[in-house]
């Protein structure tokens, strides 16, 4: 039998052990990210680049949709413009107004390629993420990573 | 040492539940955390699989519009995520909803708030707004869906919807739920970047009632067989 001064520092440990643990999932708790940001991910994996993030609300504050998915060609399909880094320094896609006139210029890698690695190509929010048995897909349709 | 544990998984309890409004935790994983704490004294019914488990406490965004290092999808690890601008900070002023980025884009536009440009070089041009609307009868008994080209073409080209995703023609486009939640029809843009579907937007299309002699049309099975 332990005496009632040691039993009782031992109890205030271990009770501010357990609030840190309690305070350490809470940190943990994943936060929620804004709705319509593209997640493009085709080649920067694979090329050792972050997967780049696109924010859709903060272009749409400054252009209408027309501008990029009509006159720049922009599909309408997250990771379907097969956009790499030559197409945007020759003018195409990103590169008709991230060219230093503009928009900031390519040289900013980093402000674009911010997505954590390995994330997989995706629109965050979309309603088929959200459905509670996935698609149905053909057997023989190519494999996509799942998210 | 049993006194210990339960003081320690005590305090992490309680410090979960002190803190849970001010740091905005989420249910389901509050409950983990009190089952994981006291095996003992949680009545098993029966033992089911984890589908089968009744757990309706769907989380609820608590921050939706976090800045960038928060996301989840932007690295922190990244020096360019912390330059980038937090949406909270520009959505100051516009009108707000209940869903998507929480911003109601056209009214922001209908009240002037915004102002995006319909040329990527001019800020002059203005889009050809066509105000049609049409309305497409629905043979379930939720309300007739209007779809209003007006808010459409304050924002897309023609180009964008036809003939490619409609065919502009009366009659020549099936819609349903389903195709639209997967992505087609109108799911190319709802439920990806323009207002989602959810429970709170079914009225934004569906928004014209039925007229009040309206009874919902007999299956084949029923016309071909009558019960009576």
């Amino acid at each position: 039998m332990m005496s009632y001064k040691a039993d009782r520092s031992i109890k205030w440990r271990f009770s501010i052990l357990g609030v840190l643990a309690g305070l350490a999932l809470l940190a943990m708790t994943p936060a929620k990210a804004e709705y319509a940001d593209v997640i493009i991910n085709n080649y920067a994996d694979a090329a050792g680049m972050r997967p780049v993030v696109f924010p859709h609300w903060f272009h749409r504050i400054r252009f209408r949709c027309k501008v990029c998915h009509a006159d720049l060609g922009f599909q309408f399909k997250a990771g379907g413009n097969k956009i790499t880094m030559a197409k945007i320094i020759d003018g195409k896609f990103c590169g008709a107004c991230h060219n230093g006139e503009v928009a900031w210029s390519v040289e900013n890698c980093n402000m674009c390629h911010s997505g954590i690695p390995g994330t997989p190509t995706h629109i965050h929010g979309s309603t088929v993420q959200r459905l509670v048995s996935p698609p149905y897909k053909a057997l023989n349709a190519p494999q996509q990573p799942q998210q | 040492m049993r006194q210990q544990l339960k003081t320690f998984i005590g305090s992490a309890a309680l410090s979960l539940i002190v803190s849970l409004p001010a740091a905005g935790a989420d249910m389901s994983r509050i409950n983990v955390m009190q089952q994981a704490a006291a095996p003992a004294e949680r009545l098993i019914v029966a033992d089911v699989s984890s589908a089968n488990t009744f757990n309706r406490n769907l989380k609820k965004e608590k921050d939706p519009n976090a800045p960038p290092p928060e996301d989840g999808y932007h690295d922190p690890e990244n020096e360019g995520t912390h330059i980038l601008q937090p949406p909270k900070e520009s959505y100051i002023g516009l009108p707000t909803t209940e869903f998507g980025n929480h911003v109601d884009w056209v009214k922001a536009i209908d009240e002037k708030k915004l102002s995006p440009r319909w040329d990527r070089i001019s800020s002059s041009e203005a889009p050809f707004v066509m105000d049609l609307d049409i309305v497409r009868p629905v043979k379930a008994s939720v309300p007739d869906v209007v779809f209003p080209h007006r808010q459409h073409t304050e924002w897309l080209a023609c180009a964008n919807c036809h003939p490619a995703i409609f065919i502009p023609q009366k009659g020549a486009n099936q819609i349903n739920m389903s195709a639209i939640l997967l992505g087609q029809k109108c799911g190319v843009c709802h439920g990806k970047v323009s207002f989602p579907i959810t429970t709170k937007t079914c009225s934004k299309c569906h928004s014209k009632p039925k007229p009040a002699d309206w009874s919902p049309p007999l299956s084949d099975a029923t016309l071909k067989n009558p019960w009576r």
